[in-house]
C-alpha cells in the first residue's frame, strides 16, 4: 500500500474544484485513458487577468486526483505569468510529499496547466521540435530533459517515476540514459572496449561469448517481460544477425527496438562497431 | 469500523482452530522430529497426521505430499526438480497468465537457454487446447498450467491437459494454489503429475505450502539438504506450520460444500447486484468456468487504485489489476493477455470471498460501491464525454502528439 500523506488523502477524499468551467478561457488536456491517467483542466480569468475559476477532471489513482486538486488550489488567484512558474515540486510540497513512484502525477498536473495556458494564448502546446523517446507512454525527449533538470534526476528509474518514460517495454532506456548524461553534463561513460587492457582486442571467441552473455543478461529479460523474444542466428565479424520472435515479430516498433535497444546494448557491452541485422523468416 | 474482508485470493484469515492446533509446537513440543530421543521423536506423528490430512484434501497418498515453505517454493521446486531430472530436455510450456512464481522462473530459464512456449488466452480467459497439443515435442520437459487464475478465477481444464501430456509422455505440473480448498481435487482419478498448494490461501498461516508428487514421477530435490521429506526437500521440518496446514486442510475439507454453496451464492448475488446497479461494468473472465469465490469486475472510465482507496475508507478490502496497484505502469499481465478493452483495463476490481463472509458483508459492498463508482466517474473527464456520446477522442485512446505526447 502506498504511503500517502494526510494531505494527499484529504485532497483525494475531498477534492477541491472538480468539474469544468463553462466557456473557459483556457483548456488543457494531458495523458490518456489508454495510458492509465489523464487530466482535463479548464480556467477562466477575471477582469485583472487573474485566474478566477479553475477546475479539473482527472482519471487516475489517488495521487493523480490529489495532485490535480492541489494544482487548482495553488493556481487560483494567480496571473498566468505567475501560474506558469508553478513547478511539479510545488505541487508535491503542497501535498506534503508524494511517493517517488507517483511523482509523475505532479508532473501531469504541471503539464495540464501549461497546456491550458498555451491554449489561452493561442500557442501550440508543443513549441519546439521533439522526438518521442518512450513509445509506450508517448513521452518526448524535451519532457524528459526538462523534468530531469528541474528535479535533478540522475537515474533511469527516477525518470520513470517522474514521467512514466521507460516504464513499459524498456527499450528506450539507452536513450533516457543519454539524455541524463546530457543534462548532468557528466562525460559519457567509458566505452566498453576501453575497459580491456590497452592494446588488446577481443578474440573472435571472446566476442561471441560476450555477445551471448550480453543478450542473456541485458537484452532478453526486458524483451521477454513484454512477451517478445529474440534469437541469435549468426555472428560474422561485427555483424550480429538476429530473428525476432513472440510479440516482437509483429510489433511495429521492432525495428526501433533492434537499433536503439539491442544494438545500443551490444555496442555498450561488447564493442562500438557492432551492427545488428534482422533475419526475416 | 466494520472490516469486510473480500481479498481472500491474496491471503485468508488463519482459522482460530488452526492457530490453536499450532500453539503447543511453539512451546512444549519443540523437539526435532528427526531426533533419536522420544522428546523429539514424538513430534513425528503430528507431521504424519498433517500429511494424511493434506493428502486427503486432494485425494492423494500421504507419501506423495512434500511440505515446503510456500506456494512459490512448491512451484519453483516442481519446475526445477523436473528439469533437473530431464537434463537433456530444454523446452517448457506455460500459459501467459501464470502466477509470477511460474512465469518468472520460466523467464529466467529462457535467459539460460531454455525454450519457453507461453500459450495465449482468449478474451474469456480460455486456453486453446489445439495450440497446446501442437507445441508439445519430444524436447518438452514439462508443461505447467495453473488450475485457476488468481485474478479472474477462471478454471483451466487441467485434467484434459494432463491427459494430453500423459499421452505424449510429458510431465504435467499445475499451480493449484488458488484452487485447492475452494473446489474438490482428486488426484486418484487424475493424471496430474505435480501440484502446488499454499497454506495461507486456505486458512493456514503464511510460510507453509506443499507439493504433490505422483508416485513414479521423476523428481530431483530443489532445496537440497538433509533426508527430510524422504529426501525430496531438505531442511528441518517447520513443525508448527505443517501441523497448521494439516488442520487447515481438515477445515477446508469440512467447508467444501459451504464454499460451493453458500459462498458461491454470496458471490453471485454480489456480482448480479453490482452489475444491475452500476452501468458500464463487465465481468473479466468466463462467468461459467470460475472458482466459486472470485469475482473480477471492470468499471469503465475510472481507475482501480482510486476505487480501492475509497472502499478501504469504508472498511472494504479488495484488490485491483490496475497499473497503479500492480507496482508497474501497465495493467496486470492477466488483463492484458485477455485483451480487456482500454476503457476497462485500468478499472478492474477483484472481490474474493471465503467462508467467513456473510450476507451483511455483501449488503455493505452493494450499498457502498455504487456511489463510490459514481463519485469517481464524476471526477473522470471521460465519463461525461461518454454520456454525451462524444466519439473516441485522441485524449482517450492516446497516440497523437496533441494529447498523448507529454511534451
Amino acid at each position: 500500500m502506498w504511503d500517502y500523506t494526510d494531505k494527499v488523502k484529504d485532497h483525494f477524499l475531498h477534492p477541491r474544484n472538480v468539474g469544468e468551467v463553462e466557456e473557459p478561457d483556457g483548456i488543457g488536456e494531458v495523458g490518456s485513458l489508454a495510458c492509465g491517467d489523464a487530466l482535463r483542466l479548464t480556467f477562466k480569468l477575471d477582469e485583472n487577468k487573474r485566474i478566477k475559476d479553475i477546475r479539473f477532471k482527472t482519471f487516475g489513482c489517488a495521487s493523480a486526483i490529489a495532485s490535480s486538486s492541489a494544482l487548482t488550489e495553488i493556481a487560483k488567484g494567480k496571473t498566468l505569468d505567475e501560474a506558469e512558474k508553478i513547478s511539479n515540486q510545488d505541487l508535491a510540497e503542497f501535498l506534503g510529499g508524494l511517493p517517488e513512484e507517483k511523482m509523475h502525477c505532479s508532473v501531469m498536473g504541471k503539464e495540464a496547466l501549461e497546456a491550458a495556458i498555451a491554449n489561452y494564448r493561442g500557442e501550440p502546446s508543443m513549441k519546439e521540435e521533439f522526438e518521442i523517446v518512450c513509445k509506450c507512454f508517448g513521452i518526448t525527449d524535451k519532457e524528459i530533459e526538462r523534468v530531469a533538470r528541474e528535479n535533478k534526476l540522475t537515474t533511469i528509474a527516477q525518470v520513470t517515476d517522474y514521467t512514466k518514460a521507460g516504464g513499459g517495454c524498456q527499450s528506450c532506456h539507452p536513450k533516457i540514459g543519454a539524455i541524463l548524461q546530457r543534462v548532468s553534463g557528466k562525460p559519457a561513460a567509458e566505452p566498453a572496449e576501453q575497459r580491456l587492457p590497452p592494446g588488446k582486442k577481443l578474440s573472435n571467441l571472446q566476442k561471441i561469448r560476450l555477445i551471448e552473455e550480453t543478450l542473456e543478461r541485458e537484452i532478453l529479460p526486458p524483451i521477454r517481460s513484454d512477451g517478445g523474444d529474440l534469437e541469435l542466428i549468426d555472428i560474422d565479424g561485427n555483424r550480429v544477425y538476429v530473428a525476432l520472435r513472440g510479440t516482437c515479430s509483429f510489433c511495429p516498433h521492432s525495428g526501433f527496438t533492434l537499433k536503439h535497444f539491442v544494438e545500443a546494448k551490444l555496442r555498450e557491452f561488447v564493442t562500438p562497431e557492432i551492427e545488428v541485422e534482422e533475419v526475416k523468416p | 469500523m466494520r472490516t469486510v474482508y473480500l481479498d481472500n485470493n491474496a491471503t485468508t484469515r488463519t482459522a482460530p482452530e488452526v492457530v490453536e492446533a499450532m500453539l503447543p509446537f511453539f512451546s512444549d513440543l519443540y523437539g526435532n522430529p528427526s531426533s533419536m530421543h522420544l522428546f523429539g521423536g514424538q513430534v513425528q506423528r503430528h507431521i504424519t497426521a498433517a500429511r494424511e490430512r493434506v493428502a486427503a484434501l486432494i485425494g492423494a497418498h500421504p507419501d506423495e505430499i512434500v511440505f515446503t515453505s510456500c506456494g512459490t517454493e512448491s512451484d519453483n521446486a516442481a519446475i526445477m526438480g523436473t528439469l533437473y531430472s530431464y537434463p537433456e530436455k530444454k523446452h517448457l510450456v506455460i500459459s501467459r497468465v501464470e502466477h509470477p512464481a511460474v512465469l518468472n522462473v520460466a523467464h529466467q530459464l529462457q535467459a539460460r537457454g531454455y525454450r519457453v512456449t507461453e500459450l495465449g488466452i482468449s478474451r474469456q480467459g480460455h486456453l486453446d487446447l489445439d495450440e497446446l497439443q501442437a507445441v508439445l515435442t519430444s524436447e518438452t520437459a514439462l508443461v505447467s498450467i495453473m488450475t485457476a487464475n488468481n485474478e479472474t478465477g477462471v478454471l483451466f481444464p487441467v485434467e484434459q491437459i494432463s491427459a494430453f501430456c500423459r499421452e505424449r509422455g510429458v510431465p504435467f505440473h499445475t499451480d493449484a494454489v488458488q484452487a485447492v480448498g475452494k473446489i474438490p481435487m482428486n488426484m486418484r482419478n487424475s493424471t496430474i503429475d505435480l501440484l502446488s498448494l499454499s497454506g495461507h490461501k486456505l486458512h493456514a498461516p503464511k510460510g507453509v505450502g506443499a507439493l504433490y508428487i505422483r508416485k513414479g514421477t521423476r523428481f530431483s530435490p530443489f532445496v537440497v539438504g538433509g533426508h527430510q521429506e524422504a529426501g525430496r526437500r531438505g531442511g528441518t521440518e517447520n513443525v508448527p506450520y505443517i501441523v497448521g496446514l494439516g488442520k487447515a486442510a481438515e477445515f477446508v475439507t469440512n467447508h467444501m460444500a459451504e464454499e460451493n454453496g453458500r459462498v458461491l451464492a454470496l458471490r453471485d448475488r454480489l456480482e448480479k447486484e453490482l452489475l444491475d446497479r452500476i452501468p458500464n461494468t463487465m465481468i473479466n473472465g468466463d462467468p461459467a468456468q470460475r472458482l466459486p469465490n472470485t469475482c473480477s469486475l471492470s468499471f469503465e472510465y475510472i481507475e482501480g487504485e482510486s476505487i480501492l482507496m475509497l472502499l478501504s475508507d469504508e472498511g472494504i478490502c479488495a484488490s485491483s489489476g490496475s497499473a497503479c496497484t500492480s507496482g508497474s505502469l501497465q495493467p496486470s499481465h492477466v488483463l492484458r493477455a485477455m485483451g480487456v478493452p482500454f476503457t476497462a483495463a485500468h478499472g478492474s476490481i477483484r472481490f474474493s470471498l471465503s467462508v467467513y463472509n456473510t450476507e451483511e458483508d455483501i449488503d455493505h459492498v452493494i450499498r457502498v460501491l455504487p456511489p463510490v463508482i459514481e463519485r469517481l466517474r464524476n471526477i473522470s473527464p471521460f465519463w461525461k464525454d461518454y454520456l454525451d456520446g462524444k466519439p473516441l477522442s485522441p485524449f482517450m485512446v492516446g497516440g497523437d502528439a496533441e494529447h498523448h505526447v507529454h511534451g
